[in-house]
């Protein structure tokens, strides 16, 4: 691309990404217009650093892994489309699409992919399985530098246990779903304040 | 944000010592000769022991005098401070009280101690605490956190205290018709009076109660704001109708002529805060030959915005608040590293003090005062305050709920209703009633009961309250680690998404007003003005400069903590045999959990602790254990493993030891385009990330949230453009390096060639590692001269 100017969203545009996503049209006008003052490079595009310059994500011990979840496997660019996607999964479900058709595709928001995108923040390696390691990594990241290793260490055993009905000694995504049950998902939702300004 | 709204709650108590000095002398003239010193120290002669000089025996130089009233007053105030001090310090000697009963009840406690002491002694009390003292020496002290302007604080500011005061004294007026209670002789303005002056929230009192209990943020600041804006409204609804209580009539012209002073008060107050606050950030600009007086003009021109407001008889606490606030953002910048610690430091100490004294004064009074007292009168008082209070913030919230993105609960509102506690405001208010309004030292005492009602009883019972109502984790022992690790892992999730998306709907003007900030105001108040990025900014806030040079000095030991910490060896075992937990492993995993995780970011001013300095630890570690996993990240061959986590219990030494030194040799050139001058070894994490040393000294350009673009824009943009199709994506790393002209990179072989080592073959990348560091070499300043002219693609 290269132009310097900022893109306009065009109204197909925001047709297409509120029929994918479930944004509402001021929704997505006030993301487009987050998208492009975080987008310093004006290519219609971010990067990870577009991303690293946010402070708040700096101080978020699992800002990395954030970030990592908007770029594709490989890629390091992400465009608005992929930004609003990744966005989506944490739309607040509206009470009428409770009534949805429920043969539909399921959301990107559900709570299952919502809990897809936190199981893939530990999975690394997409082999679709948590492993010690990758759990002990997590850990590390949230955890203060007092916790020895030895304590991280059962810790991280101790949830595996938990979780693990097929005695892989690795949590699956559905075990996963399982342990996760009690989890407090539906506050997971961020309440965004768009105002439509 | 969090430290400003600390800054701007001491920025109010500095002005203790003005007060302390301009009492000195006498210029209020109210310190009565109080020989107070008698029940405390009981060695000094109450009776003043003036023989400074026998003057009739002999002629012979006096060897050992005695001169009391030359230093009575400045003894006995620093007696009091003392007394109120030792207090404190006794409460938290035993701690387990501070949990339950909040300090201010503590110290009114005291007070009423010393007071009856004092009383039973036939002593005078300390008029030290007329109105006028308060007003303008105390009040200042009491201006407390302040976070930002919400339309919904107004809200409840001022409408809440409109209809508090308006309700509250029209039930009164009811009331006093009722001849049982034989109070008929109080007139309906009379009541608005009264009733405007229980119905101001008091910040301190709040504060204090609220401090230990964990209530919603967002409460927090509505409640908080609300009592620093509803002084504005006090201020008029007090002024109006004390005007109007001697007034035989009331027009309606009045009524119009009080809303207009309201908005006057209320306004002219920030007006002039910020009017003071780019003088003093004006003046500042120039004191870079003479920084041991920088904290002096902090000091020197809150104090004035405060008088300067009290002389126009506007609200002198909005007008402090916005000064300090304009001042924390400029002034911050021209300050030497030093003044804004002894700032900081002296506020809080003031901070300390004020309050404390406040409250014990305001125990001492109560015993000392005359009081009347009526049943009927008082207690309706208290029902009313309580009743319409209720009322107020349930229509309220009603109201303004379907505005909120996060409505308030039941919960909440119980919150909010319930913390309205009344303070020293009201106290003071109460002292300055003209003495034509027959039943003063009724209200006197009706606004005493309701402060000690509110503050003991609510102040108490709020916290215990509060939890019961809060009930809805369920029992810690049936929640599986799992649950506590993955809710958290959310939590944290969601904090960051939240964060991305800009927040607050305000952003939009923020932005706006940053432009304009950036353009103009910085350059005419700021001594090196340069557009800042926020990242840079949170860097400063967090004092992590000298952090970062801990950091490379100390052989990157902070990331080696966990390893320091641990005391075993770590095992490598892969496939451990099934441990078998037991409970009590159980329980000190959660423990371990619960104390160690870190929380999620606060949004806004925490109130952690009633004079604790801020805790940014948690945030400064984590931002110390990022930059070194994301400038081990540069290094070759540990990509994939270390660039999201800080390998557990490895050091920085041990894995790469020799290409760290190489680093540490680019400190000089790093620093100086890295950071201003000042820090002279911002040293090796400001390359790890670009977005952190984004201002090069020589305006190669800056980054800022607005979008705009600069030199260093340009450059950035260049680079990313060829950039991201997969495979060749070292390739941008490589196009600026051999451009590089600084001999800085080149001493860092490993990593230099390790990259190109691994542009050779490009076989797909590590998913963790793709962009980060060759973003990070590419982008980085230092590694660009200012000769190297971005090639566009």
């Amino acid at each position: 691309m290269g132009s310097r100017a900022s893109r306009l969203l065009r109204e197909e545009e925001i047709e297409e990404i509120k029929k994918e996503t479930g944004f509402s049209h001021s929704q997505i006008t006030r993301l487009y217009s987050r998208f492009t003052s975080l987008d310093k490079g004006e290519n219609g595009t971010l990067s990870r650093e577009d991303f690293q310059r946010i402070p708040e994500l700096a101080i978020n011990p699992l800002g990395d892994r954030i970030i990592n979840a908007f770029f594709p496997e490989g890629e390091d660019q992400v465009n608005f489309r992929g930004f609003m996607r990744t966005l989506a999964h944490f739309r607040p479900i509206e009470d009428n699409e409770k009534n949805k058709n429920p043969s539909a595709t399921e959301p990107l928001n559900s709570r299952t992919n919502k809990l897809l995108f936190a199981f893939r923040l530990y999975d690394l390696d997409r082999d679709d399985k948590i492993s010690r390691d990758e759990l002990l990594q997590v850990l590390r990241m949230m955890v203060g530098v007092n916790i020895s290793d030895e304590q991280l260490g059962s810790i991280a055993d101790r949830t595996i246990q938990e979780a693990d009905t097929n005695g892989d000694s690795c949590i699956s995504f559905n075990e996963f779903i399982k342990a996760s049950f009690v989890v407090n998902i539906h506050i997971c939702t961020v309440v965004l304040v768009l105002v439509n300004i | 944000l969090r430290s400003l709204g600390v800054f701007i709650r001491q920025a109010g108590t500095l002005l203790f010592i003005c007060m302390i000095l301009i009492l000195l002398h006498g210029s209020r003239g109210e310190i009565p000769s109080k020989p107070i010193a008698a029940t405390i120290l009981p060695s000094v002669k109450p009776d003043g022991g003036v023989q400074a000089y026998p003057e009739d025996q002999k002629n012979n130089l006096p060897m050992f005098t005695m001169n009391y009233p030359r230093i009575q007053i400045p003894f006995e105030i620093t007696l009091w401070v003392l007394l109120a001090s030792f207090a404190k310090i006794g409460f938290h000697v035993y701690h387990k009280i501070t949990i339950w009963v909040p300090e201010s009840c503590l110290l009114i406690s005291i007070g009423l101690i010393v007071g009856a002491i004092m009383h039973s002694v036939h002593e005078e009390p300390p008029a030290v605490l007329t109105s006028n003292v308060f007003f303008l020496y105390m009040l200042p002290l009491i201006v407390l956190d302040f976070v930002a302007v919400f339309m919904q604080v107004l809200w409840f500011a001022v409408v809440g205290t409109l209809w508090n005061s308006i309700g509250i004294g029209i039930s009164l007026f009811a009331i006093c018709q009722i001849p049982a209670f034989g109070v008929q002789d109080i007139n309906l303005q009379e009541n608005l009076l009264f009733s405007a002056i229980i119905s101001a929230v008091d910040p301190v009192a709040v504060l204090n109660v609220f401090e230990d209990v964990s209530v919603n943020e967002q409460l927090y600041i509505v409640v908080f704001g609300e009592c620093l804006f509803n002084d504005a409204v006090t201020v008029v609804l007090y002024n109006m109708f004390s005007f109007v209580a001697e007034m035989p009539v009331v027009e309606p012209v009045d009524v119009f002529i009080g809303v207009a002073r309201f908005f006057i008060v209320g306004l002219g107050g920030m007006a002039f805060g910020i009017l003071f606050g780019f003088v003093a950030a004006f003046t500042t600009r120039f004191t870079s030959k003479v920084r041991e007086i920088e904290p002096l003009f902090v000091f020197m021109y809150s104090y004035l915005a405060y008088l300067v407001a009290e002389l126009f008889a506007i609200s002198s606490i909005m007008a402090i608040i916005t000064c300090a606030l304009t001042m924390k953002y400029y002034v911050e910048e021209n300050v030497s590293q030093r003044s804004c610690t002894t700032i900081r430091h002296v506020i809080k100490m003031l901070a300390s003090i004020s309050e404390t004294l406040i409250f014990f004064f305001l125990g001492v009074v109560t015993i000392t005062t005359d009081h009347e007292w009526n049943w009927g009168y008082i207690l309706f008082t208290l029902l009313f305050a309580f009743v319409w209070r209720g009322l107020g913030i349930l229509v309220l919230t009603q109201i303004i709920n379907p505005f909120r993105t996060i409505p308030f609960n039941m919960k909440d509102q119980f919150g909010l209703a319930y913390g309205g506690l009344r303070g020293a405001v009201s106290f003071a208010l109460a002292f300055t009633l003209p003495d034509t309004i027959g039943r003063k030292q009724l209200f006197v005492t009706a606004t005493i009961a309701v402060i000690l009602f509110t503050v003991f009883l609510q102040g108490i019972s709020i916290r215990p309250l509060i939890e019961f109502i809060n009930v809805r984790r369920t029992n810690r022992n049936l929640e599986t680690i799992n649950v506590e690790i993955h809710g958290r892992l959310m939590e944290h999730t969601i904090a960051g998404i939240e964060d991305l998306c800009g927040q607050w709907s305000r952003f939009y003007w923020k932005d706006k007003f940053m432009k304009f900030n950036n353009r103009i105001l910085r350059k005419i108040l700021i001594r090196d003005s340069r557009a800042e990025s926020s990242i840079v900014a949170l860097y400063k806030k967090l004092e992590l400069q000298n952090a970062m040079e801990i950091l490379d000095t100390a052989s990157g030991d902070i990331s080696a903590a966990p390893s320091i910490v641990s005391l075993y060896e770590e095992k490598k075992s892969s496939s451990k045999p099934q441990k078998k937990f037991l409970a009590a492993d159980l329980k000190n995993m959660h423990d371990i959990l619960s104390k160690n995780m870190y929380k999620i970011r606060e949004r806004t001013v925490a109130y952690r602790g009633k004079h604790a300095l801020p805790n940014d630890n948690h945030t400064r570690e984590i931002l110390i254990r990022r930059h070194v996993s994301i400038r081990r990240s540069l290094r070759p061959g540990s990509f994939q493993s270390s660039y999201f986590s800080l390998p557990a219990g490895k050091s920085l030494e041990s894995t790469f030891p020799a290409a760290r030194r190489s680093y540490a040799d680019d400190h000089e050139t790093l620093s100086e385009v890295a950071y201003p001058s000042q820090r002279s070894r911002f040293g090796k994490p400001a390359r790890s990330s670009s977005s952190k040393a984004m201002i090069p000294l020589r305006r190669l350009g800056t980054l800022e949230e607005v979008p705009s673009t600069d030199v260093l824009n340009e450059d950035s943009s260049s680079t990313e453009q060829g950039v991201f199709r997969t495979n060749s994506s070292y390739s941008d790393s490589h196009v600026p390096r051999p451009r590089r002209l600084n001999s800085s990179f080149d001493n860092n072989n490993g990593s230099a060639d390790d990259l190109r080592n691994v542009h050779e073959e490009p076989s797909s990348p590590p998913p963790g590692w793709a962009a980060e560091p060759r973003d990070n070499t590419a982008r980085n300043p230092l590694l660009r001269r200012p000769q190297w002219t971005p090639k566009r693609k």
